[in-house]
């Protein structure tokens, strides 16, 4: 049976993917922006819009990074405002458990649910450094190993809120005077490890029940929670090999919590560059790695694997002649994933054997070792990769990621989406009206 | 002088017996087309800006915990998520939701109404409010707060909290200079470092590291608005707030009320700061006014912290006018059923005070701050750099 493929827009973020540089890049935060890449998105009848977040600017070598974008806006406050401005399109977006409480986060979503007529949907994340922490009252509390016990209590206590509420109570019937259909409406009592709350929640179930919960772990752990309790997920895995074992691993996952296969959706993130050609295209996307890794850029990912200064060296010239420093990264603070390396040393050795083979310099080297275009080609190319991946299980969709905001995905839009839906592979039109129907998700578990 | 004009969203109005008026939409009171014509109508009339009430619990009829009513509208949206989902359709009224501080963080409130001032193009506010009520302190679980025995003292610690919590709110959107992102292409850099700052804030309750992630708001500082009916509210709204919601009686309380938080302003090193001090009034308005309170009367029982005014709009514009002259300089007005008393505070009182040259006969472009005589004030972190 041929699957039908599942697109989301992500507004591009604070890292180097993001060619701020560009003359077409426009303001990372005036609203217009995020109206332009959501309607866009919504024109190309795309599943859902999704926004990351970050609660402390990040840094590295003491100070602040200033060579991405830096500045983002408040979750909830653009996603309710993009409510206004689109009509269909799912409107998701990452928030911390650690830094934030349950009752508060359930209102949020709650409330956004129902201003945008069930388009609400939930990236679960959690954070555990005191880095982070030292923007917050409560701190950074949670050690490393409590970070998903936290997540999943934080995830149960919200649905407890959701589900406090059935749906039938607002009965508002003015000539009986009876509003309010059940006199315990909201009632709730939690009593955890990390929660202990009780009393009446103030939001009545909105249209989809609970948000979309959407997830993001790669660790087994991470795999096993989003098995447990998330619609989609996303990963790291767009090609088609990893893609299929991802896929497959976090599938054969479900079963065991009485999920069906398709309670899951595995959304892989993708970046694309699209050309007249695939000749043009190949070139374009060498244009835009060298945008993405300029050489303070090059310098600054070094200093990631070095865990060391290494301002003085030259870009252009040769990668770094000393050694990396083993052992705890005390270089960059704040980023989801300071690129751990467990070997430093065999990964400078591999990158220098590199550099020697192909005669790069260190800034060609970064460009080649850290680069990850998902999709180079024509229109035709692009659309016909994705449906290749989708239908060959690597995948059910794709988040893609603009490198430039907010026109970054128009021409996707304008060339690639009508190749799917020639396939009859995407929607043409909405069918439903809530996030959970685009995704086949049927209602709120 | 100009009068101010701002008028209090709260369901279905602030009687208890409203949403059984003819008139009234209770089953829409979750939607957003609720909430939009509401503040479409308050900006047709001109108002200055729209509150949004708000509040961590669910509402009760007392003082007390949750009851088991089932008579008056219980449950309600987030308000700053509604000020968001308005502020695209609609172009100058201000939004000034209503936010708990006890509860919640400064640091996810000062970027969500700096990211509200980003939605409505500069007119983004918010109007603090302290949770005293202990089941409240419940749905949170990290504090205590014991049930209310009419001591207000016992509230100093919440109310000093509030004040240190605004402080965060202020210093966070000074935290980006204005100019802060350069992209400049030629060094590689987005920002210009040595103009975002560490607010580094530690006070008695919490500390905040800052710089926040979203830069400086439009309006560089949004309008901070607080309701007091008492010495130690008085003092948070004169040492933190743009703008102070009072409930007097009459004139004469309304001079003693803004004397009273004039001392406090001078107290807190302010004096020279524009402080708005707003009277706020519950309004049944209309030929009809004294009927239709009498019929919501006889449904539910309705007790007031504001004063409750029962007239025509010619009346209440005269009583506004003589409030005025005591020192107010403006007014927050709590309609008591929507959309019968809105529309009469728009489409009735607004030409009438228009009549007597008290009021705008149109919006001037800009901010919320600027029609309220406020300048876009400089940028703490800014001048001590310089």
């Amino acid at each position: 049976m041929t699957k039908q493929v599942h697109l989301a827009a992500h507004f591009p973020g604070v890292n180097n993917t993001t060619v701020w540089s560009d003359p077409a890049g426009g303001s990372h935060i005036e609203f217009s922006s995020f109206v332009h890449l959501a309607q866009t998105a919504e024109r190309a009848k795309f599943d859902f819009f999704f926004l990351a977040e970050g609660l402390r600017l990040r840094e590295q070598g003491g100070q602040i990074y200033d060579l991405d974008v830096v500045g983002r806006p408040d979750t909830f406050t653009v996603l309710a405002a993009l409510a206004a401005v689109t009509d269909r399109l799912g409107l998701t977006g990452t928030i911390n458990s650690t830094f934030n409480e349950p009752y508060e986060v359930a209102r949020q979503f709650a409330s956004l649910d129902h201003l945008s007529a069930g388009r609400a949907g939930w990236n679960v994340v959690t954070s555990w450094d005191a880095f982070t922490g030292e923007n917050f009252r409560r701190g950074g509390f949670l050690p490393e190993s409590a970070r998903y016990s936290r997540a999943r209590e934080f995830l149960s206590t919200a649905a407890e809120l959701f589900d406090s509420w059935r749906g039938d109570e607002i009965v508002a019937d003015k000539s009986s005077g009876v509003f309010l259909g059940n006199p315990a409406a909201g009632a709730f009592r939690h009593r955890g490890e990390q929660f202990d709350i009780s009393g009446r929640f103030n939001v009545p179930r909105s249209p989809q029940g609970r948000p979309v919960i959407l997830q993001a772990g790669d660790s087994d752990e991470g795999r096993e929670f989003a098995a447990a309790t998330a619609d989609a997920i996303f990963s790291r895995h767009g090609t088609l090999e990893a893609g299929q074992a991802f896929y497959a691993d976090v599938k054969g996952r479900l079963a065991k919590y009485g999920r069906r296969h398709d309670q899951l959706v595995v959304l892989p993130a993708a970046t694309f560059v699209l050309g007249d050609t695939d000749a043009d295209a190949q070139e374009k996307a060498a244009v835009v790695r060298r945008q993405q890794v300029s050489g303070a850029t090059a310098i600054k990912f070094a200093e990631q694997l070095w865990n060391r200064d290494l301002s003085g060296y030259d870009p252009d010239g040769p990668l770094p002649d000393v050694d990396p420093i083993v052992g705890e990264s005390t270089i960059s603070k704040g980023r989801a994933s300071v690129r751990m390396n467990r070997d430093p040393i065999a990964v400078a050795n591999q990158w220098r054997a590199l550099a020697a083979e192909k005669n790069l310099s260190m800034r060609e080297v970064i460009i080649e070792v850290t680069g990850r275009q998902n999709f180079i080609g024509s229109a035709a190319t692009i659309a016909e990769q994705i449906n290749t991946l989708v239908q060959a299980d690597a995948s059910d969709g794709f988040i893609l990621v603009p490198h430039i905001t907010p026109g970054g995905l128009d021409e996707f839009a304008d060339t690639v989406v009508p190749l799917l839906q020639e396939r009859g592979v995407f929607r043409t039109e909405y069918e439903g009206t809530t996030l959970r129907e685009h995704l086949g998700l049927g209602f709120s578990r | 002088m100009p009068l101010h004009l701002a008028v209090a969203l709260d369901g279905a109005g602030w009687h208890p017996a409203a949403w059984r008026e003819p008139d009234a939409r209770p089953t829409e009171l979750f939607t957003a087309g609720y909430w939009v014509d509401q503040v479409r109508e308050a900006e047709a009339g001109l108002l200055d800006f729209v509150t949004i009430e708000d509040a961590v619990g669910l509402q009760t009829s007392g003082f007390g915990p949750p009851d088991d009513r089932v008579d008056e509208v219980r449950g309600r949206l987030d308000a700053v998520l509604i000020a968001a989902r308005v502020a695209p359709l609609t172009r100058h009224v201000g939004l000034v939701p209503t936010a708990t501080v006890t509860h919640t963080e400064p640091f996810h409130l000062s970027k969500a109404i700096a990211t509200l001032d980003y939605v409505s193009t500069g007119r983004a506010g918010v109007r603090v409010q302290v949770s005293a009520r202990a089941h409240e302190a419940a749905h949170f679980g990290r504090r205590t707060i014991p049930p209310f025995d009419g001591d207000v003292e016992a509230f100093r610690d919440l109310f000093d909290e509030a004040a240190d919590y605004v402080e965060v709110l202020r210093r966070l959107w000074d935290s980006w200079e204005d100019d802060a992102e350069i992209r400049d292409a030629a060094t590689g850099r987005f920002v210009d470092r040595e103009k975002l700052h560490y607010i580094d804030f530690e006070g008695r309750f919490f500390s905040v590291k800052g710089p926040s992630i979203t830069p400086r708001p439009p309006q560089g500082q949004p309008l901070v608005t607080a309701l007091a009916h008492a010495t130690i509210p008085y003092r948070l709204g004169a040492r933190s707030a743009d703008v102070v919601y009072v409930t007097p009686t009459d004139a004469e309380s309304a001079r003693a009320i803004i004397d009273e938080i004039r001392a406090e302003q001078e107290a807190a090193g302010r004096a020279s700061e524009p402080l708005h001090v707003f009277g706020d009034l519950v309004v049944f308005l209309g030929d009809d006014a004294a009927e239709r309170k009498a019929r919501l009367d006889e449904r539910a029982e309705f007790t007031s912290d504001a004063h409750v005014f029962t007239g025509t709009p010619a009346g209440l514009a005269d009583l506004l006018l003589d409030w005025q002259r005591a020192g107010l300089t403006g007014f927050r007005l709590r309609p008591g059923s929507v959309p019968t008393d809105l529309t009469a505070i728009t489409r009735g009182l607004v030409p009438e005070l228009q009549r007597r040259d008290a009021f705008r006969t149109q919006y001037e472009a800009g901010t919320l701050r600027g029609r309220l005589g406020l300048a876009r004030p400089a940028n703490r972190y800014a001048k001590a750099a310089s």
